[in-house]
């Protein structure tokens, strides 16, 4: 389990997070929404401590991860799996050393072991026969799932996924948003999503926490923001024509 | 603003020197890295020595025509300016233009491109797996490097001025074997030590810290090439008075 509490965080005079609280549970995928400039990247870059927010804690499972040094913070970052927007695979790696990149740091697996892990771990994702290709020769979407098949390589107790959809076609998005959820109930992890993919949160949102200016506006289920009368959340939400009328049939 | 980049590079030296997390990774990398900065610049710097030892005999004929002066002379001069000056400024000058832009532009696009993220949020040290492997590099293929500059610089004076007839090869090779003081060059291994350092560590600091996209990360380069420069100046300064 994670648990923030009022978080702070600025940049200059831009005070972009406002004392956010929020707890996120194991086995569900939480997710993070808010519109562009909202906070949310911020967010999840302070709760996994590559921003460090002036006030506020970051406990993972109890134990605060703020007050943790670089050294105190390598085993809990050992059990943190992360999808980047970009998905940031390492250009200068094949996709099988993208993914047993951390096996050969922190582990004393032998090589045979860790190219049965990263074949798991691809084949989890259906992306077999692919580990001698380059990132830069593999489409967006495939991409976000080796991101994802590295994120799951050290077995996580956290995962993190910010805009795991964005650049990505329709299909794609639905096949690596029920990615995501068979991943998080099949290891039990505390999953975080960092998304203003209106389908993604409806399609697999257990607790969704609405930031609007740097402020936590909302949190509920998905169902419960369907119902909820907090404009600026229906603003966001109901954006488009198509949820608008997806509004009205719920109604 | 000087002194906050110099903290900042001081900073960033203490986390590249931290224990690595595994040896045999990072010594793969350093080889690799050895064989990028070393091997890779040998071609360049292979053709500019030559043709600075070539260029360096025909003037120091010129401005030596006196029938006082000895042409084996030449060949001293050439050595001496070639071991203590051309042959590690000179290397330095030019690797800093090659390799320290390929360094500070690969680290920058790692930055722009969450890779650095990538690597800490596994909890790799990402200052030392990234910049560690590059400075051994440096700081031991600097002065290979070097040696190869001097020997080429001396070996195309002699080309040089035989081909056009400036100094006749047996006084240009007396002249490179007479009155040799072998501490020059132990001066120009220490400058070619500290360059190696600088032209390492100085794109990778510019490199490292980048913010923005593909426009920052090419003004970053830029940047590390002419504060790398004035830096391999400054120190070539410094050396030369403390050491002769």
């Amino acid at each position: 389990m994670i648990e923030i509490q009022n978080i702070h965080k600025s940049f200059g005079d831009n005070h972009v997070l406002k004392g956010i609280d929020a707890a996120f549970e194991p086995g569900k995928v939480s997710m993070i929404i808010g519109g562009s400039g909202s906070g949310k990247s911020t967010l999840l870059k302070c709760i996994v401590g590559l921003h460090e927010p002036e006030k506020g804690q970051v406990y993972f499972d109890k134990e605060e991860f703020t007050q943790m040094s670089f050294e105190e913070r390598i085993p809990v970052r050992r059990e943190i799996g992360m999808l980047f927007q970009n998905s940031a695979l390492f250009d200068s790696m094949t996709v099988e050393q993208n993914i047993v990149f951390g096996l050969d740091m922190f582990t004393s697996m032998s090589k045979e072991e860790k190219v049965d892990r990263a074949n798991l771990c691809l084949e989890r994702v259906n992306l077999k026969n692919t580990n001698h290709l380059y990132p830069s020769e593999l489409s967006g979407g495939m991409k976000k799932r080796v991101g994802i098949a590295r994120a799951i390589s050290m077995n996580p107790k956290y995962l993190f996924c910010d805009e795991p959809n964005s650049g990505l076609d329709p299909a794609t998005s639905i096949l690596i948003d029920e990615l995501i959820q068979e991943l998080t109930e099949e290891y039990q992890c505390t999953t975080v999503v960092v998304t203003h993919d209106m389908n993604s949160v409806m399609g697999i949102g257990d607790y969704i926490l609405f930031l609007y200016k740097g402020e936590k506006f909302w949190e509920g289920s998905n169902t419960d923001m369907l119902k909820s009368d907090v404009q600026e959340l229906n603003d966001f939400v109901f954006a488009s024509p198509l949820m608008q009328a997806a509004r009205q049939v719920i109604k | 603003m000087i002194f906050h980049h110099f903290g900042k590079y001081v900073m960033l030296l203490r986390k590249v020197f931290k224990k690595p997390e595994k040896w045999k990774i990072y010594i793969k990398e350093i080889f690799h890295e050895m064989n990028e900065i070393g091997v890779g610049s040998l071609g360049l710097i292979l053709i500019i020595s030559t043709f600075i030892g070539a260029v360096m005999t025909l003037q120091i004929a010129f401005q030596l025509v006196s029938d006082l002066i000895p042409s084996t002379v030449i060949g001293q001069i050439n050595r001496d300016s070639n071991i203590l000056e051309l042959g590690p400024t000179i290397s330095a000058l030019v690797l800093m233009g090659k390799v320290g832009s390929s360094i500070s532009s690969q680290i920058g696009s790692m930055r722009v491109t969450e890779q650095i993220d990538a690597l800490e949020i596994m909890g790799i040290n990402a200052p030392g797996y990234l910049i560690l492997p590059k400075i051994i590099a440096g700081v031991v293929m600097m002065p290979a490097l070097v040696i190869v500059a001097i020997f080429c610089a001396i070996c195309g004076g002699l080309i040089g001025g035989s081909l056009s007839g400036a100094v006749a090869p047996s006084d240009y090779i007396q002249g490179i074997q007479g009155g040799f003081n072998g501490f020059t060059v132990a001066v120009a291994l220490v400058k070619a030590f500290v360059f190696g350092f600088i032209i390492t560590s100085v794109p990778a600091y510019k490199g490292f810290y980048v913010r923005g996209g593909a426009l920052e990360v090419g003004q970053a380069g830029t940047q590390a090439v002419v504060i790398g420069c004035i830096s391999i100046l400054v120190c070539d300064y410094v050396i030369t008075a403390l050491m002769l």
